[in-house]
């Protein structure tokens, strides 16, 4: 089957991957805060309420936590809502209904009841919006068994995981970095899937593995050109989900390269950085290792309005390029 | 205790005459008017220097809803509180603060109110009683009330207002902070700024009661609904319900009708209204017009006399731009300070 495949944005994947959804299985709807005429706070939905109707394109009243659980409560009933959160942020205000009950409610009812929900978050820094509009909150909900927690970094993983999630029986929550939704890249027309839980190689390498997700996929990327002309030859693993997490893509870089730095954006204490390391730590990778494993993530701070300031809280192109060089050359 | 003054023999007698007329003196209601115009030109001037690059980020003005800011406020006191919105700058700037330190905030900088930390979205100005404007739309409200709390505990006799947008009626903190405020007779005023809409969601599509003082009912306190756009009846309004809550009877409902002119914030295509909406309030409800021209009717001041508020104003203004773009930016080396509390 071949599939013509156009430049589209990543915004634009994920609003296709809702209307292919939408078109092929009744069940699917959406629901969220302005994601009518509005279009959605970053434009994600767009025009689909024209297309689709305010049945199916539903305009919530300002009520995370209610809106929520009545995902969760269609999704357990026969529906297959996607529930859009206008700022990742706003997840604080949903999280017992998504932590006490879609990760819960099969286990708890002894597997009598499937939660096949899937929330989007608009995730991450870099817009100006302070405090409150700027989290990378995905590894809290990466520590809640029952979740499955995504972070597509290109386009066509948005579209692919998109329709892997309304396609999993349990509940998946989407971190989507909101300076990713303009950029663009190749994707497909029609209907495909990219699996959750599965990392993937986007440059090979023989001298140091850096795990990245999101946005610092790109940043790690843009690193390793620069660090290939100083003869650092680096290995970039697109971690993609963090909870199931692919530990066998990771390990066996790991056992290629011996050296392991990652890279994200959410605070780097008890981060995800944290769980990639302590799994090489407590795999066959670790007797590879040359050198200390190095986390960069984002500072220890609530993200700061002012510019420049806002940019030094999280990993920048020359902190990857300043770590991966000490790496590089630390060890044995 | 009140601020206000007797009856002014300055001012035409008549009963007839907006409670305004009757409470306060000329200056002040002169000042009232210099303030809305400070608040109208303020956020011009945020728009402004927004478009030139100068602010970066989003902001969200209330441009046409001067008059709910400076009403509300015109019976506090120095030591009563607020808590703000993410369209607070009317908020802000009625409740006594600085604009110069207020753009200095918008332009990052040290000298701003949260040197430079929380922008527009979270402009705040403590030492005159204004605790913050909110990223979270419900958020100040229990705070609000956790306020009262202290007023009560500590028998100031300070009261707290907490103003919210008609959109934030629907989260659950609204609920849960009326009830323990009724419940516990605490000195706070709720107080919903209904623009009509929630970004893009009318309060029809988003609210099953047509009116959001019709929520008092539930939490037994009173509902009270005023015209936002009416100077005099929103502060009148105020009043009673700082009354009440200074003399024990417990909270009030407020909600003020009004309208916002600008988008949402930057990113509104305005897909949810019409022009002639829009247009309609400009030109025949603006809050600041209608204000200016009853005090030209009851002859408090003449043409010449607004003509020196708004040169005094754009003065002001221009100002506060100047010391904004003179000032330091925050140091990179900073940046862990005040997420905990300096120990010595
Ligand atoms: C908890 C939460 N949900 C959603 C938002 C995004 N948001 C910011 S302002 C706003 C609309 C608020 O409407 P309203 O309360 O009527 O205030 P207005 O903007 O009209 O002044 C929305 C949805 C937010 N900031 N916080
Ligand atoms: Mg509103």
């Amino acid at each position: 089957m071949d599939q013509a495949v156009r430049e589209l944005s990543y915004a634009q994947a994920i609003q296709e991957a809702m209307a292919i959804a939408m078109e092929t299985d009744e069940r699917v709807f959406l629901m969220g805060e302005d994601i009518g005429v509005y279009g959605g706070a970053f434009q994600v939905t767009g025009d689909l309420v024209e297309r689709f109707g305010a049945d199916r394109v539903i305009d919530t009243p300002i009520s995370e936590l209610g809106g929520a659980g009545v995902a969760v409560g269609a999704a357990v009933t026969g529906l297959r809502p996607i529930f859009e959160f206008q700022f990742s942020d706003f997840a604080t205000l949903a999280m017992e209904q998504i932590v006490n009950q879609a990760a819960k409610m099969r286990y708890m009812l002894g597997g009598a009841v499937s939660v096949p929900v899937v929330m989007r978050f608009p995730a991450g820094s870099g817009t100006g919006a302070a405090a409150q509009h700027s989290q990378s909150l995905e590894a809290w909900l990466g520590h809640v068994p029952g979740l499955k927690v995504i972070q597509p970094a290109t386009p066509y993983d948005a579209k692919g995981m998109l329709l892997a999630a309304v396609a999993d029986p349990d509940p998946v929550m989407i971190f989507e970095h909101k300076l990713l939704y303009k950029t663009k890249g190749p994707v497909p027309e029609g209907y495909y899937t990219v699996p959750i839980g599965k990392a993937a190689i986007r440059r090979e390498g023989r001298d140091l593995t850096i795990v990245a997700t999101s946005i610092m996929v790109h940043k790690a990327l843009e690193a390793a050109k620069t660090l290939e002309a100083e003869g650092i030859d680096v290995e970039v693993v697109d971690l993609r989900t963090i909870r199931p997490m692919d530990k066998e893509t990771v390990i066996e870089s790991v056992k290629k390269t011996s050296r392991l730095l990652c890279v994200y954006e959410g605070v780097k204490t008890l981060g995800v950085g944290a769980e990639v390391s302590a799994m090489i730590a407590e795999s066959e990778a670790f007797d590879f290792l040359d050198a200390p494993i190095v986390r960069l993530g984002g500072a220890e701070t609530p993200i700061p309005y002012n510019p420049d300031l806002e940019k030094a809280t999280v990993p920048q192109v020359p902190d990857i390029l300043a770590a991966a060089r000490s790496l590089a050359m630390g060890g044995r | 205790m009140t601020v206000a003054q007797a009856k002014p023999k300055d001012l035409p007698v008549g009963a007839n005459l907006p409670f305004i007329y009757r409470e306060y003196s000329a200056e002040r209601l002169k000042q009232a008017l210099h303030k809305m115009y400070l608040i109208r030109q303020f956020e011009e001037g945020a728009e402004e220097s927004y478009m030139r690059g100068l602010i970066h980020g989003t902001m969200h003005l209330s441009i046409g809803q001067e008059a709910s800011a400076m009403g509300i406020c015109m019976p506090l006191t120095n030591d009563d509180q607020i808590t703000s919105t993410h369209r607070g700058h009317g908020h802000c700037i009625a409740k006594g603060a600085e604009v110069s330190r207020m753009f200095a905030e918008f332009f990052g900088k040290t000298t701003g109110y949260c040197g430079g930390l929380g922008g527009s979205m979270h402009i705040a100005d403590v030492s005159t009683g204004n605790l913050g404007a909110n990223g979270i739309v419900g958020g100040g409200i229990p705070i609000a009330v956790g306020a009262a709390l202290t007023a009560k505990r500590l028998k100031s006799d300070r009261v707290v207002i907490s103003f919210f947008g008609d959109g934030a009626n629907n989260e659950g903190a609204f609920h849960e902070a009326l009830n323990m405020a009724s419940l516990w007779k605490l000195p706070v005023i709720f107080v919903c700024e209904n623009n009509g809409y929630g970004m893009s969601t009318s309060m029809a599509r988003s609210t099953a009661v047509p009116n959001v003082a019709d929520r008092a009912a539930a939490y037994s306190m009173p509902g009270v609904i005023v015209d936002g756009n009416v100077l005099s009846d929103v502060a009148e309004a105020s009043h009673e319900a700082v009354r009440r809550a200074r003399a024990g009877e417990g909270p009030t409902l407020i909600e003020s009708k009004t309208y916002r002119y600008r988008g949402h914030s930057k990113s509104d295509r305005n897909r949810y209204r019409t022009k002639e909406e829009i247009e309609d309030w400009m030109t025949n409800r603006d809050p600041i017009v209608r204000y200016e021209n009853e005090l030209m009717e009851f002859g408090i001041i003449d043409k010449a006399g607004v003509e020196a508020i708004r040169e005094a104003v754009a003065k002001e203004i221009a100002d506060g731009i100047e010391f904004a773009k003179a000032s330091p930016s925050p140091e990179i080396r900073d940046l862990e300070r005040y997420v905990y509390t300096e120990t010595v």
